[in-house]
């Protein structure tokens, strides 16, 4: 049911943790639905320079956090925005279509992770 | 990598002695048991024979037997059978919210149908209490189905307490005892049910082959029509190869009993001690002592059950889980949340049952394997690191 890549990501999962000292974090789902994921970026002149990810969830929901932090590292903030769930799914050679809504959040979880780094960031400089 | 099999619960490999038994039906004597020739004479005498050996082997007369297709099968023909027989004498029925889908999803179409359903509610063990039966029950109340042991977490029913008190009401009764045939004795006449469903694939037989025990004078509108097999209660022609597989292989576990209750139970709680000494933040589902000898279930707080079932199956363990993700919805498994257990644990179930050929080293390894791998998912959990230490809810 799984693709190779999926099963490979959630084999050995890529930048599984948190980032010591994150510029943001962003956390979509929720444990009465089986499925929560949690990212947090380490951001170097508007670029993520780290990320990493943390799951509760099933295969599907590992391998697309696995996958998304791969995508995104040493992207541009700018060019880490564009990246959608969909990006996520195609990258892993597609997903079972009952897992596309409740397991394929993972940049749902980033966006929320930049919009949090945007936010200290411009608390900062208000400061 | 040697593959170790611990979901026995789900199906099991046809016995060696029973693919022997059934291989003359799919070729030499392939008779059709209806043709007056002696080729099919051959085929009734061996559809005969089984009828007689199933039959002895609950309690029951041969008459009694109606093979089927299967487990599902023989529930809806039961449940659907007595429903569409008995409307004129009232529309109501009684269920549990434990059982197996194929009571409860055919409960409800009779519900979309005109009938009034009653799915009793069952204690933190899954337990269905027989004075709620007994308290459930109208005037218009024609048939009452609970499972002889739940599928997922093993809990054996009273059934005999439930049974007595039904046939005191003169309400049919009906019992699913796919998960217990070839595991506990059944006698129909003990248990007091007028219906009884089996398969052959939960013991080692073939799958796709299944029996009802219908009780004379039970009153059965069949659902499959077109001949006269089955005494008209279960058209089309007989596999006759797999009730010969069935009876053998039922005969062959009802034998061993025994000698394969002390064994299961062994390795069972060897497998259930092994888990509580050696990971914390678990939970045991199912009722401590009434239950099947195979069945372990039990739930890791913290992270989800596929994607425990895909790392056992990456060191060649099979096993089953409760999870929204492998019961096809999104929510976990009714049966353990119908016990109170709360979903987010529900997720983290799994289901561990055991089978004639499993060793106490396959246990062995199993435990190392489950002690790594949940601890690499709980690593890996945002919720692990937030309360490592808290009680379970």
């Amino acid at each position: 049911m799984y693709s190779e890549k999926v099963m490979e990501h959630f084999t050995n999962p890529r930048n599984v943790g948190e980032v010591e000292q994150a510029d943001g974090e962003g956390q979509v789902g929720n444990p009465i639905c089986g499925d929560i994921m949690k990212l947090s970026i380490k951001v170097e002149d508007d670029r993520i320079v780290d990320i990493k990810f943390k799951t509760f969830g099933c295969g599907a929901a590992i391998a697309s956090c696995s996958m998304l932090t791969e995508m995104v590292k040493g992207k541009t903030i700018e060019e880490a925005r564009t990246i959608t769930n969909r990006d996520v799914a195609e990258a892993l050679g597609g997903l079972p279509s009952v897992k596309m809504h409740c397991s394929n959040l993972a940049a749902d979880a980033l966006q929320i992770a930049i919009d949090d780094y945007l936010s200290k960031k411009e608390e900062a400089q208000n400061a | 990598m040697k593959r170790i099999y611990l979901d026995h619960a789900a199906t099991t490999a046809v016995r060696p002695e029973v693919l022997e038994a059934m291989l003359p039906y799919l070729s030499e004597k392939f008779g059709n048991p209806s043709s007056v020739y002696s080729l099919g004479r051959e085929a009734r005498r061996a559809l005969d024979e089984a009828r007689a050996t199933v039959a002895a082997l609950i309690g029951a007369d041969e008459r009694e037997i109606v093979f089927t297709g299967g487990g599902s099968e023989a529930d809806n023909l039961a449940i659907k059978g007595v429903a569409f027989a008995n409307r004129h004498k009232g529309n109501h029925i009684i269920t549990s919210a434990v059982e197996h889908h194929a009571v409860l999803d055919t409960v409800h179409f009779l519900e979309r149908n005109g009938f009034r359903i009653t799915i009793l509610p069952v204690d933190e063990y899954g337990m269905v209490d027989p004075d709620q039966v007994a308290e459930a029950l109208t005037d218009e109340t024609i048939l009452v189905s609970i499972m002889h042991a739940n599928n997922e977490v093993g809990t054996i029913q009273p059934i005999a307490e439930i049974g007595r008190i039904l046939a005191e009401k003169k309400v049919y009764f009906h019992t699913d005892a796919v998960q217990t045939a070839g595991i506990l004795p059944i006698n129909v006449d003990e248990l007091h049910c007028d219906l009884l469903s089996l398969s052959a694939h939960k013991f080692y037989g073939p799958k796709g082959v299944g029996v009802l025990y219908v009780r004379r004078g039970t009153k059965l509108e069949p659902h499959i029509h077109g001949g006269a097999q089955e005494r008209k209660r279960r058209a089309g022609t007989e596999n006759v190869a797999g009730i010969v597989g069935l009876a053998k292989a039922f005969a062959l576990a009802q034998e061993e009993i025994e000698p394969s209750t002390a064994k299961l139970t062994a390795l069972r709680d060897k497998l259930r001690d092994g888990i509580a000494a050696r990971i914390d933040h678990v939970r045991f589902n199912g009722h401590p002592t009434l239950r099947l000898p195979n069945n372990v279930n039990v739930c890791f707080s913290f992270i989800e059950g596929e994607a425990l079932l895909l790392n056992l199956d990456l060191h060649g363990i099979a096993a089953s889980s409760g999870s929204a993700c492998t019961s096809g919805s999104l929510e976990p498994s009714h049966v353990l949340l119908a016990m109170g257990v709360p979903p987010e644990i529900a997720h983290g179930s799994l289901r561990l049952t055991l089978g004639r050929e499993n060793t106490e080293e396959e246990i062995d390894t199993v435990l190392d394997v489950l002690v790594e791998v949940v601890a690499k998912l709980r690593d890996m959990s945002p919720l692990y690191e937030k309360t490592p230490s808290s009680p379970l809810p």
